[in-house]
């Protein structure tokens, strides 16, 4: 899981430094990801984990580490 | 603790003699800015009186909290205030509004010591604070920044290139977003208090604008330095989406608010001036004042409930900073925009060449060119554009 939740952020994060150098719990939003790019990390979560996340879960802190990224895909997936 | 959501509002149909900031607000709009209105638009000055006005009555700090020795003003009270003062001058109102939004910065995100304190200064003193968001390089986006603030040995160094400082050679202080440090990405901002003696400024060029042309908005390079405490506590991303943004756009429509409201006010007068020339007949350009008081009322109401919903969210992180929020605030901008060309357009056809001539009572020329800014000042396909964005993922809850 956290291979793709990398790939997504690679993709689509905006990340100033390579998404392979930092650790689960580095803030993305300080490692450049702006909100307009974490939006577009949500879709593609959803699209790559076929999830839809709830209303409560699109915040700012759902999507701040892949620790975070990571819970929430879970938490998602298991209900 | 925080005042913006101490003095909740009902709506009552006596909320005028309720709201003893707006009604100080209207007599010093009524007494002093709309005297000098025309002048200040013609010579592109900045309203003086009017400012010196509000100090004298402590109105600058009116959303400080009392323990702070404000006045503990809600946001709803200074938005009627705002209405009322952008009937007379639109100017006055804009410097006054962008004025609030950075004391309701400092007050709900400034926490530390330092700031407090400097709360309580500008209370005592009714300093007037000014902001510095936009930058040279960012295309517009106040969401980046490509100046960085360095802090070393508890002092803060920064730089900015600004293309516009509202009021900038008047204010007291200037709140500035800049990058984080100098290793930082351009969107991981901080906001900083940038005061004198340690505040420099350069302008770069002049303010001769079509409309607003009493905010002086030229553009200036900044630099300042100080007690890395002036940094404010959280992150501007929070700043910005917890109260910037919703503040901003609640008080910048209730100013164009009474600017649509100043021309319909005209609009009624010149058709109630045709009736009384022939009683019994109603004049052609009643219905369409009929269907412009009804435009008038949407975009009223717009502004009163975008007030009180802030004002309900304003203290919970989690409602403030959902997607729905952020797209009410968003729309309400783009909307309040709109309507306000819209309701001083058909005023003007309403009230015919005595509208477009630049003099006489019914002249609606001023009001014309302060509307059109509105749909600028963060342009409207900035904004749309960024909901276009929240739309993708937004539930509709």
């Amino acid at each position: 899981m956290d291979e793709t939740i990398r790939t997504v952020l690679a993709e689509h994060g905006k990340l100033a430094v390579d998404v392979n150098s930092i650790d689960e719990h580095t803030d993305l939003f300080a490692s450049g990801m702006t909100s307009h790019a974490s939006v577009n990390v949500m879709l593609a979560l959803e699209d790559a984990f076929d999830i839809e996340f709830s209303e409560s879960m699109l915040k700012k802190s759902t999507f701040e580490s892949i620790a975070s990224i990571r819970a929430g895909v879970l938490e998602m997936t298991s209900s | 603790m925080h005042g913006i959501i101490e003095t909740p509002l009902e709506a009552e149909p006596d909320r005028a003699v309720r709201n003893p900031v707006a009604r100080r607000m209207a007599a010093i709009a009524e007494e002093v800015a709309a005297p000098a209105a025309d002048d200040v638009d013609q010579q592109g000055r900045f309203p003086s009186e009017t400012i010196a006005a509000l100090q004298s009555e402590g109105l600058l700090t009116a959303m400080v909290p009392v323990e702070l020795g404000g006045l503990g003003a809600g946001i709803s009270e200074v938005s009627e205030g705002l209405v009322a003062l952008g009937r007379q001058c639109a100017s006055s109102a804009m410097v006054v509004a962008m004025h609030h939004i950075q004391v309701a910065c400092l007050v709900r995100h400034g926490r530390n010591e330092l700031l407090s304190d400097y709360l309580v200064d500008a209370v005592a003193h009714q300093y007037l604070l000014a902001s510095a968001t936009t930058e040279v390089g960012t295309g517009g986006d106040v969401r980046s920044s490509v100046c960085a603030v360095d802090v070393e040995g508890g002092r803060f160094h920064v730089k900015k290139q600004a293309p516009v400082i509202s009021y900038g050679s008047f204010a007291d202080a200037i709140l500035v977003t800049s990058r984080r440090s100098a290793d930082s990405p351009e969107s991981d901002q901080v906001l900083v208090l940038c005061r004198p003696p340690e505040l420099r400024l350069e302008q770069v060029g002049e303010w001769n604008a079509l409309g607003f042309r009493g905010t002086c908005s030229p553009g200036f390079v900044l630099e300042a330095s100080g007690d890395a405490r002036s940094i404010l506590d959280d992150p501007y991303s929070d700043i910005s989406t917890r109260t910037m943004l919703p503040v901003a756009h609640i008080l910048w429509s209730s100013l164009w608010l009474g600017i649509a409201t100043a021309a319909l006010d005209r609009a009624r007068r010149f058709v109630q001036a045709e009736a009384r020339k022939r009683p019994g007949t109603t004049p052609t350009a009643a219905m369409r004042l009929a269907d412009t008081a009804a435009l008038h009322q949407q975009f009223a109401d717009m502004v009163h409930s975008a007030a009180l919903r802030y004002e309900e969210v304003a203290d919970d992180p989690e409602r403030s900073s959902s997607l729905g929020f952020a797209i009410a605030m968003n729309s309400l901008k783009v909307s309040a925009s709109t309507l306000v060309v819209d309701v001083v357009r058909q005023c003007m056809v309403i009230c015919g060449l005595a509208s477009y001539r630049l003099d006489g009572p019914f002249s609606l020329g001023r009001h014309l060119r302060d509307s059109m800014g509105a749909s600028l000042m963060v342009n409207n396909d900035r904004i749309m554009a960024n909901n276009a964005q929240l739309l993708l993922v937004h539930r509709g809850e």
